[in-house]
């Protein structure tokens, strides 16, 4: 509990850390909201006179406190140019985003896991080498370049799947799978490679324990070893790495949405950048570092979940 | 090495311990010899590395259509014997907007990391030298920075900056201070304490020239390392970025910018996507091939020297 704690309080000083900097960025901006609201034809005087209706001449630190407690209660302001609600926006959006991000880390995990497993069990073997060799090629394989491939292979070459568009989840659940179908596994290609090592250098080293020799010798089959008795022990790495992958998947899924038309909150933060419209810019990069963090948080709670030692105290790091 | 070719003389095949280690020791030299070979994978790579890095830099010179000549009797025609690569939707020569692309991505590939990994070692070995508040603060720092994900900072950057290439080289660089800054924080912990940092203490060095005559060449391996590393990433990156029209301004051509509007036309002309995509990749597994091949004879002279 107490190593949960140290956590937590890491997690409050980041974000705080996040939030300012965030704030600093968007606000120290040459040309700041007010410009961008009064046009281009607009005189001195307007754009003083809506500084002075948005609050911008009173000290940063008292507009950033005000921001923060605004955050807090749910008040993340409007966007300028739409009028939207910039946390309604945002959280209209994110159960797309999520759906895309979970869909495609499933993927990667389907993939590694049996990957990973084939290779730690006899390393420098065949199955190894020709896995680490395709492991190799993906890794060389941005993500939206192989959405490009897929949309053209998929799509426009045998038209099973939509190369663009987003169904609700009200339009039932295939329907609504199945244009996320190739969006996740655009994510997933590059990122399956990843867990794919981390699985097998850890799985390489379980399978040289003592129980697992103890397992051999009392004649369990192989399948039964790898995935009943190493596979827990050999999984922590690979867990920690899932929540790492949040920020390159969130980072991923923003060019992934923008190719795909989906509407999560990467489309919505590329639109505001195309667009300059600052509160939503701010609002998202604040999201995006909150989930970030929160990520994390949830896979230190994992991780001592999975192993024991760290409940304790007695962990190795 | 010498005992192992005595060995045959009135050797009996089961000798004993002596000669299984010396079976071991010719194993581990052929092992060796093996290793310290860069290969077909080194080469081959190598090879393309080279041509992509020589079509760039004489660009001007190979009589190519100008990047941005547009032509107007050919639009979208797939390659043919005026355009070897076809041109894309406003009828510009594909080879010719591939081969000035280049010239984008390698300069990002290249710089960015170098900016990198050179703040994150002066960062890192501060933290590492100095310890207490200085460590306390720096990585304070770096949590936030790796909290926000890094295409959001570039999207955050290209607003506040906008897409020259000297910024977006920089702030490409800025993505790989946090991993740049701890390998250097936890290799300068490893070394402050040891005997000759000691040494030099004692014998009235200033801590700068610590830093930089005791520390410095030692810590720098891991991190050649890793710039061999980002490099790759450092170019998809960039692709990324003006995959999205956020990396240098429009009219300059870039790998992403071309697959983006390859995107648009995927259907009718899919040559305009696909060549750059293949491109692209060759290049960015070319580099990780290359980098993976240095990277290992580096750790094998590292392990010679210790």
């Amino acid at each position: 509990m107490k190593f949960l704690f140290r956590r937590f309080q890491r997690l409050l000083v980041v974000l705080a850390a996040v939030t300012f900097v965030t704030f600093i960025l968007v606000n120290v901006l040459p040309g700041d909201v007010a410009y961008e609201m009064a046009g281009i034809n607009s005189s001195e005087e307007e754009v003083q006179a809506i500084r002075e209706d948005l609050g911008l001449n009173r000290p940063m630190l008292v507009r950033y406190g005000e921001w923060v407690a605004g955050m807090a209660t749910g008040d993340w302001g409007k966007s300028f140019l739409s009028d939207e609600d910039v946390w309604d926006e945002i959280i209209g959006r994110f159960p797309v985003s999520l759906e895309l991000m979970l869909l495609a880390q499933a993927i990667a995990l389907i993939l590694a896991i049996p990957m990973g497993m084939a290779s730690a069990f006899r390393p420098g073997g065949r199955a190894d080498r020709i896995i680490g060799a395709i492991a190799f090629a993906s890794v060389s394989m941005p993500s939206f370049m192989t959405a490009i491939l897929l949309i053209y292979l998929f799509s426009l070459n045998l038209g099973w799947l939509p190369a663009t568009g987003y169904e609700p989840l009200s339009s039932g659940l295939w329907a609504n799978l199945r244009p996320m179908i190739l969006p996740a596994l655009s994510l997933a290609l590059v990122e399956w490679t990843i867990l794919m090592r981390t699985l097998r250098v850890e799985m390489i080293g379980v399978l040289q324990e003592n129980y697992i020799s103890l397992a051999r010798a009392k004649g369990l089959g192989n399948l039964r070893i790898l995935f009943v008795h190493a596979l827990r022990p050999s999984s922590f790495s690979m867990v920690t790495l899932l929540g790492l992958q949040v920020a390159r998947l969130l980072g991923g899924t923003i060019i992934i949405e923008q190719i795909f038309g989906i509407p999560g909150i990467g489309r919505l933060l590329v639109h505001a950048v195309y667009t300059r419209d600052f509160i939503v810019i701010q609002g998202c990069v604040t999201f995006f570092a909150l989930a970030f963090v929160t990520a994390n948080f949830l896979v230190d709670i994992a991780y001592a979940w999975l192993d024991p030692r760290i409940r304790s105290g007695k962990a190795h790091g | 090495m010498v005992e192992t070719s005595s060995s045959p003389a009135g050797a009996l095949p089961s000798q004993g311990p002596a000669s299984a280690t010396a079976d071991k020791n010719e194993a581990a030299i052929a092992a060796h010899k093996k290793r310290n070979k860069l290969g077909l994978y080194f080469w081959i790579p190598m090879i393309w590395l080279i041509i992509v890095l020589v079509a760039a830099l004489g660009a001007p010179y190979w009589g190519l259509p100008p990047a941005d000549e547009i032509d107007w009797m050919n639009i979208k025609v797939p390659p043919n014997d005026a355009h070897p690569l076809g041109t894309d939707s406003l009828g510009r020569d594909l080879l010719s907007r591939l081969i000035w692309g280049a010239r984008v991505s390698l300069t990002v590939g290249f710089a960015a990391p170098f900016i990198g990994v050179g703040l994150g070692l002066i960062l890192g070995m501060v933290a590492g030298y100095y310890r207490g508040w200085a460590d306390e603060i720096i990585g304070i720092a770096i949590d936030t920075w790796l909290a926000i994900p890094g295409l959001v900072i570039l999207l955050l950057f290209s607003v506040i900056f906008g897409g020259s290439l000297f910024m977006v080289c920089f702030s490409l660089g800025l993505l790989f201070i946090p991993t740049a800054a701890r390998i250097t924080r936890a290799a300068t912990l490893n070394y402050a304490n040891r005997e000759f940092v000691l040494a030099a203490r004692a014998m009235g060095a200033s801590d700068f020239r610590i830093l930089r005559r005791e520390l410095f060449p030692n810590i720098i391996w891991p991190l050649i390392a890793f710039v061999l590393i980002d490099i790759p990433i450092a170019i998809v990156i960039e692709g990324a970025l003006s995959f999205l029209g956020l990396s240098v301004k429009a009219p300059t051509p870039s790998w992403g910018g071309i697959i983006a509007e390859g995107r648009e036309i995927l259907e009718t002309s899919p040559h305009v996507a696909l060549y750059p995509t293949l491109v692209m990749f060759l290049t960015v597994l070319s580099f990780n091939l290359v980098g993976d091949a240095i990277r290992r004879r580096l750790a094998d002279v590292r392990e010679g020297a210790i």
